[in-house]
């Protein structure tokens, strides 16, 4: 070891200068559990513009569509319809449904991809996670806030889209009953159960593209490979999907259970098989992608 | 507003709307059912791998002569088990209308595979097998089957019930299953039978008439037809003509027929065009049925009639299940939801009720008298309920008895009332009968293969059609059977024909649940009111709460040859309420669907064992963590490098064995040429990066991932870090609340004095300039007083006032108490600000210590001349006793010789006066450039590969000063 140490003498214990009492280990604890305290993550996040336009977007949206509907001027859609867009016009409930319907699959993506995938490589990319983490943060504790930080957003928009179309929708086509589309109605009560839950199945299906970008944006530090990644994932999940020789193999790609809610919606007695699997293989995916890249992320050199 | 005035915004609707479904419907694409599914096949789709490999023998049987006297030879195979050694029950495998004996083949090697010496024939008038088609004739066609029997009582490895008499099945669908039903009739030795979608009375199944004068029957399917002809299957017949012109001309034969027996030809061919069948037609069809021969004695008997059938209803097995009945037999019914028009879902489950029904009946180890008395290896009653949505095979359900045979309680009826608004319906036949109302696509498995189209305004054409709803159904109904309903019809021809239909309707929309008709002929005269009662078509309903029903009247039906004529008929109804058959049966659970769904069993056991080793895991790095080291002899240690070594993924040395410590007050400066490993030793220090082997200490706290320590230090790493979009201010309080430490402790009024940024500390940081954000690092760093200070690089990007502004802070920072450790690359600056300095070169601290111990000593003499002295000069000095070493740097206007010695400063002056150099200054003290390339040069000297090793002092100092 070099020695430095010959000099000590010329120490000046001055004025302000630490206490060495303070500094025993059990004190040290103390601070972590405070260290960026989803308060503050939230707070990173909300400002930043990207997440003021993903909300903007999705508020937005339905206004487009309305717009959009009200531009046919052809005859009335709303009677026998057995298709979503067909009866969307009909009331608040059938709109909000098909609202949720034509951003779920891929809107929703790519928000949940951005929202949980891109929070990490942001701080990498403005060389400002090596401040974090010597703040100190435990690299745990900042995977934990940043996810959950990210899945409280995804889940806000997505419960924000439907009830922001469903207001919308009653007060420009009225708070009629939902109509099944091929026929049959939902009393309010049902309806609102019936989309409560299917707006948790749309969350949770969501989950997997959002533990592929957290784990990819945690490995690569780039926030467009996350999302990137994710949405690639998915779209050849989905091609895969349709390739009929694969057979039962099938069931075990992301997102093949994707529209199982739509069962709630579409159907007075639903069967509730395919939600459960669905559910599960959701849970599965975010949970295997959300530990790998905690694994990574642990022991990873921070070199950005 | 129309869409020509405003093209533009049709557009975009347009496009808009295409986007919508585009999203909406793109990938749904592939959940539509794929088109083999609807293949009019009924026999099982095989797994092919499970088929034993059993190739068949071809033999010819000559059997009874065509009534011209015509020889006639059967094609057939034989199939034997593997296992030939001892005799085997027989079973005939009878083929469906336009097949042979190749399409029984999968199953043939099944049923040889499991024991039964297997016999499929080519029927007459098909594939290779003489003769023509009689549509079976019991003294032809039928007659065929007491010749294959005969053919199997001669083989001795077939088992023998008495001399001549084999252990025989016998299995067929449709054409075949006509085959088995009536062979079975009129051959006693036949010991069992599997009769699959076939008919009762061949005359009502092709002219079907579905008005009955009879009251309900005890059976749930029974229709007994008035006297007078039906409806012409003018679709099912073309498709009989189809395939037997396909099989081309017999020689001398009418071309038109085909293999067709030219009598019945003629007859079929005339019904065709009239719609009109002969009485000579009628008897013969009637003839060639089962209904005909059954008489008081049949072998057991399994029916399998299919819903989606629009050619042999449930009807007809009906009728043959109340025959079959009457012979004391023993007798079981499956309907599924197969049929001619698609394959049953449950195709795997009825296959096995055929072959547990031979296996039992064909028992080879009992008598043939005491294994017909055994008891039914099937339900006695088994149908489908129709299938819900994206269910894979239909929901069966089970009674312990057909109801209204052997005793059984009849089928219970309930009524449901018709709405009292339902007009009185004047339906319209076109002239020429078209457009005709579709229904049913016969053999192409039925509208509901087209998916969720709406089909009902397909059906219910304008004018020619009508319909009377039922009031809204108050609880769940399951229909099994017929429902009926008594109508009025007054005309104005003397010949009515309607087609009525079943439909579901809830919300608005009609759908139709089973894609059947039920034709109905009466004749009267003009104007005169009569009743009828109405068959609809047997299946089984299920009616939803809350769904009303729906009979829809048609005049025209286009798999239906109707009258031509032009003509008005009211229709109304003659009774208030549909009746119809019900049943509570017991749900039959599926093989394979018992129990929980496996597959979200097995993910959840998945997932569940994977959040236990993640639990584990964590509990185990707590455990890890909470054991962390902790070396009390160097809490007061600021900062310990101890032995550090890091090697990249590259196999790249960084960092080799670096060990050095700073104490309390000292400014340290880290310096090096570039891949020294100065950035990287700092990244240790932070926990960024984990080291191969060795340790930093601060405090005495060994520094990992996020340690608690790093509290105490504060750093500026390889530039500063921030969120573009905030402030600076927002920046310095978005860092502290991250560290989750009160705010009073940061210190902010301090730091920002060191940031001077002035009015742009509340401009968005992505604005501030090069210096103005390196400020902004160094005040971040400063955040909280940390007790260690890291700062790389910190005067980058300042200039000279600020850089000068920055050294007094530094130092008046480390004389707190604190230490600071700086890394520069402007050698007169770390000379000005730090009191200690180690110098890293290629992965390895080469020296360190005190500046003012590295730039000043006792033995050294720098003096400055004005231009390089000659090499005599320089030698001349070296030769002087006691002068260790000579050194120049020419600096162009002045040169510095560096001489070492031990002699005092006045003996080496004068030798240097002595050498003839022009002495202009004499000095003790080098600059720190100079030991630093010293020390440099040293290194490199030792290692003669380094590059640069051979470059001249000068040059080396010019790389540095570049830096």
């Amino acid at each position: 070891m070099s020695d430095l140490t010959e000099t000590s003498g010329d120490r000046v214990p001055a004025e302000g200068a630490p206490a060495a009492s303070a500094r025993e280990p059990s004190g040290q604890q103390e601070h972590r559990h405070g260290a960026l305290s989803y308060a503050a993550e939230w707070a990173r996040q909300l400002t930043r513009r990207r997440t003021q336009w993903i909300f903007g977007i999705l508020v937005v949206l339905p206004v487009i569509f309305i717009a959009a509907f009200a531009l046919d001027d052809g005859p009335s859609r709303g009677e026998q319809g057995t298709r979503f867009v067909d009866i969307a016009t009909s009331g608040g409930p059938n709109f909000s449904v098909f609202v949720l319907l034509v951003s779920g699959e891929l809107l929703l993506y790519i928000v949940a991809a951005l929202l949980v995938g891109d929070p990490v490589p942001a701080e990498a990319s403005w060389s400002s996670l090596r401040y974090l983490l010597t703040a100190p943060v435990r690299r745990a504790r900042l995977l934990t806030s940043k996810l959950l930080v990210g899945l409280s957003a995804l889940a806000v928009a997505t419960i924000l889209l439907p009830l922001w179309s469903l207001l919308l929708g009653g007060f420009v086509y009225g708070m009629s009953d939902y109509q099944i589309p091929g026929g049959g109605e939902l009393d309010s009560a049902t309806f609102w159960s019936r989309i409560a839950i299917a707006i948790g199945y749309v969350f949770v299906a969501t989950l997997p593209i959002a533990g592929i970008a957290f784990l990819v944006g945690v490995r690569t530090d780039t926030p467009l490979a996350a999302v990137g990644a994710a949405l690639m994932v998915y779209i050849v999940a989905g091609i895969l999907d349709s390739i009929d020789a694969l057979g039962d193999w099938r069931k075990a790609l992301p997102g093949h259970y994707g529209r199982e809610w739509l069962e709630l919606l579409t159907t007075t007695d639903p069967d509730w098989t395919g939600m459960q699997r669905g559910l599960l293989w959701s849970l599965l995916y975010f949970t295997i992608f959300v530990v790998l890249g905690y694994r990574v992320f642990r022991r990873k050199d921070i070199l950005s | 507003m129309s869409r020509a005035r405003h093209p533009r915004r049709a557009l975009w609707a347009a496009a808009i709307s295409a986007l919508a479904l585009l999203l909406s419907y793109a990938p749904l694409a592939s959940a539509e059912p794929s088109p083999e599914d609807f293949a009019p096949v009924t026999s099982t789709p095989a797994d092919e791998t499970t088929v034993p490999d059993i190739e068949p023998v071809t033999e010819r049987i000559p059997t009874v002569a065509e009534p011209d006297g015509t020889p006639v030879e059967l094609d057939t195979d034989l199939y034997l088990p593997h296992n030939s050694d001892g005799p085997h029950p027989a079973l005939i495998l009878a083929h469906g209308f336009g097949g042979s004996k190749e399409s029984l083949r999968t199953q043939a090697q099944e049923y040889a595979g499991s024991g039964y010496v297997v016999l499929a024939y080519t029927a007459r008038g098909f594939g290779d097998s003489g003769g023509r088609i009689h549509l079976m004739d019991p003294g032809l066609e039928v007659a065929d089957v007491s010749t294959l029997v005969d053919h199997l009582a001669e083989r001795d490895d077939v088992v023998l019930d008495t001399a001549g008499d084999p252990r025989v099945g016998i299995a067929g669908g449709s054409y075949g299953g006509a085959a088995a039903l009536m062979g079975s009739a009129l051959d006693e030795r036949i010991d069992a039978t599997v009769a699959l979608i076939t008919w009762n009375d061949l005359a009502q199944s092709l002219f079907t008439q579905s008005a009955t004068a009879a009251a309900a029957g005890p059976t749930p399917a029974a229709l007994e037809p008035t006297d007078i002809p039906g409806v012409f299957k003018q679709l099912w017949g073309s498709r009989f003509f189809g395939t037997a012109l396909a099989g081309g001309p017999v020689e001398g034969g009418d071309p038109l027929c085909g293999r067709f027996e030219a009598e019945l030809c003629e007859g079929l061919t005339q019904a065709a065009e009239t719609g009109e069948p002969t009485p000579e037609l009628l008897e013969r069809l009637r003839a060639n049925s089962p209904a005909e021969v059954i008489g008081d004695r049949m072998p057991p008997t399994l029916l399998i009639q299919g819903m989606n059938d629009s050619l042999f209803g449930l009807d007809q097995s009906d009728a043959n299940a109340r025959l079959i009945a009457e012979t004391g037999a023993p007798l079981a019914i499956r309907w599924t939801d197969g049929g001619h028009d698609g394959v049953s879902t449950t195709a795997a489950d009825d296959e096995d009720a055929s072959r547990a029904w031979m296996d039992t009946y064909l028992d080879p180890e009992l008598p043939v008298e005491e294994a017909a008395t055994r008891p039914l290896p099937v339900d006695a009653f088994t149908y489908a309920l129709p299938l819900a949505r994206r269910q894979a095979t239909a929901p069966l359900e089970r009674l312990d008895a057909y109801p209204g045979l052997r005793g059984a309680d009849p089928s219970e009826r309930v009524t449901l009332d018709f709405r009292r608004t339902n007009p009185e319906l004047r339906l319209v036949t076109p002239p020429g009968g078209q457009p005709a109302s579709m229904t049913s696509l016969p053999g192409l498995g039925g509208l509901s293969g087209l998916g969720s189209l709406p089909t009902y305004p397909l059906a219910a054409l304008p004018g020619s059609s009508g319909a009377f709803d039922t009031v809204v159904t108050e609880e769940r109904l399951v229909a099994v059977g017929s429902p009926r309903l008594r109508l009025s019809v007054t005309s104005s021809g003397e010949e009515q024909v309607l087609f009525a239909s079943l439909w579901q309707v809830q919300g608005s929309t009609a759908s139709q649940p089973r894609t059947l008709v039920s034709p109905v002929r009466l004749t009267g005269a003009p104007g005169e009111e009569q009743e009828v009662t109405v068959v609809l078509p047997p299946a089984t309903y299920v009616m939803e709460e809350g769904s009303r029903w729906r009979v829809l009247l048609t005049t025209t039906d286009n798999a239906f040859a109707g009258p031509r004529d032009v003509r008005v008929d009211l229709v109304d109804l003659a009774a208030a309420s549909l009746e119809l058959p019900v049943a509570e049966g017991e749900p039959v659970v599926a093989a394979g669907a018992d129990g929980p769904d496996t597959e979200s069993l097995l993910v959840g056991g998945v997932l569940l064992a994977l959040l236990l080793a993640v639990a584990a895991a964590a509990g185990y790095r707590r455990y890890q963590s909470s054991r962390a080291p902790w070396r009390e002899d160097l809490a007061d240690v600021p900062l310990v490098v101890d032995h550090l070594v890091k090697t990249y993924g590259d196999g790249h040395r960084a960092v080799d064995d670096v060990s050095w410590r700073a104490e309390r007050g000292q400014v340290v400066g880290l310096l090096g040429p570039n891949g020294a490993g100065k950035t990287t030793t700092m990244r240790m220090m932070l926990g960024l990066i984990s080291p191969d082997s060795g340790a930093v200490y601060v405090l005495g706290h060994r520094i990992t991932p996020g340690a608690a320590v790093l509290g105490q230090v504060g750093a500026l790493v390889e530039g500063p870090g921030f969120l573009p979009h905030l402030t600076g201010r927002q920046n310095l309080e978005a860092y502290w609340r991250a560290t989750g430490r009160p705010s009073e402790e940061a210190g902010f009024a301090e730091v920002l004095d060191v940031a001077a940024l002035g009015g742009a500390l509340d401009r968005p940081v992505r604005t501030y300039s090069h210096g103005m954000k390196q400020r902004l690092g160094i005040a971040q760093a400063m955040l909280g007083k940390p007790d260690v200070l890291f700062l790389d690089e910190p005067t980058n990007g300042l200039d000279p006032p600020q850089i000068a502004a920055m050294r007094p802070i530094l130092q008046a920072y480390a004389a707190t108490g604190r230490t600071v450790v700086v890394s520069s690359h402007l050698l007169s600056e770390v000379e000005m600000t730090c009191s200690h300095v180690v110098v890293m070169h290629a992965g390895r601290v080469i020296t360190a210590g005190r500046v003012d111990d590295l730039v000043a000593s006792e033995d050294t003499t720098v003096i400055d001349v004005p231009e390089a002295p000659s090499k005599e000069a320089l030698e001349a000095l070296r030769r002087t006793p006691g002068v260790r070493e000579v050194e120049v740097i020419d600096e162009g206007d002045v040169a510095k010789v560096t001489i070492v010695a031990h002699r005092p400063r006045a003996e080496v002056v004068r030798a240097a006066l002595d050498a003839d150099l022009d002495v202009l200054a004499v000095g003790s003290r080098r600059h720190l450039e100079e030991v630093f390339l010293g020390v440099i040069a040293g290194a490199q000297g030792a290692d003669a590969s380094a590059p640069g090793a051979g470059q001249s002092m000068i040059e080396r100092l010019r790389q540095v000063r570049a830096r």
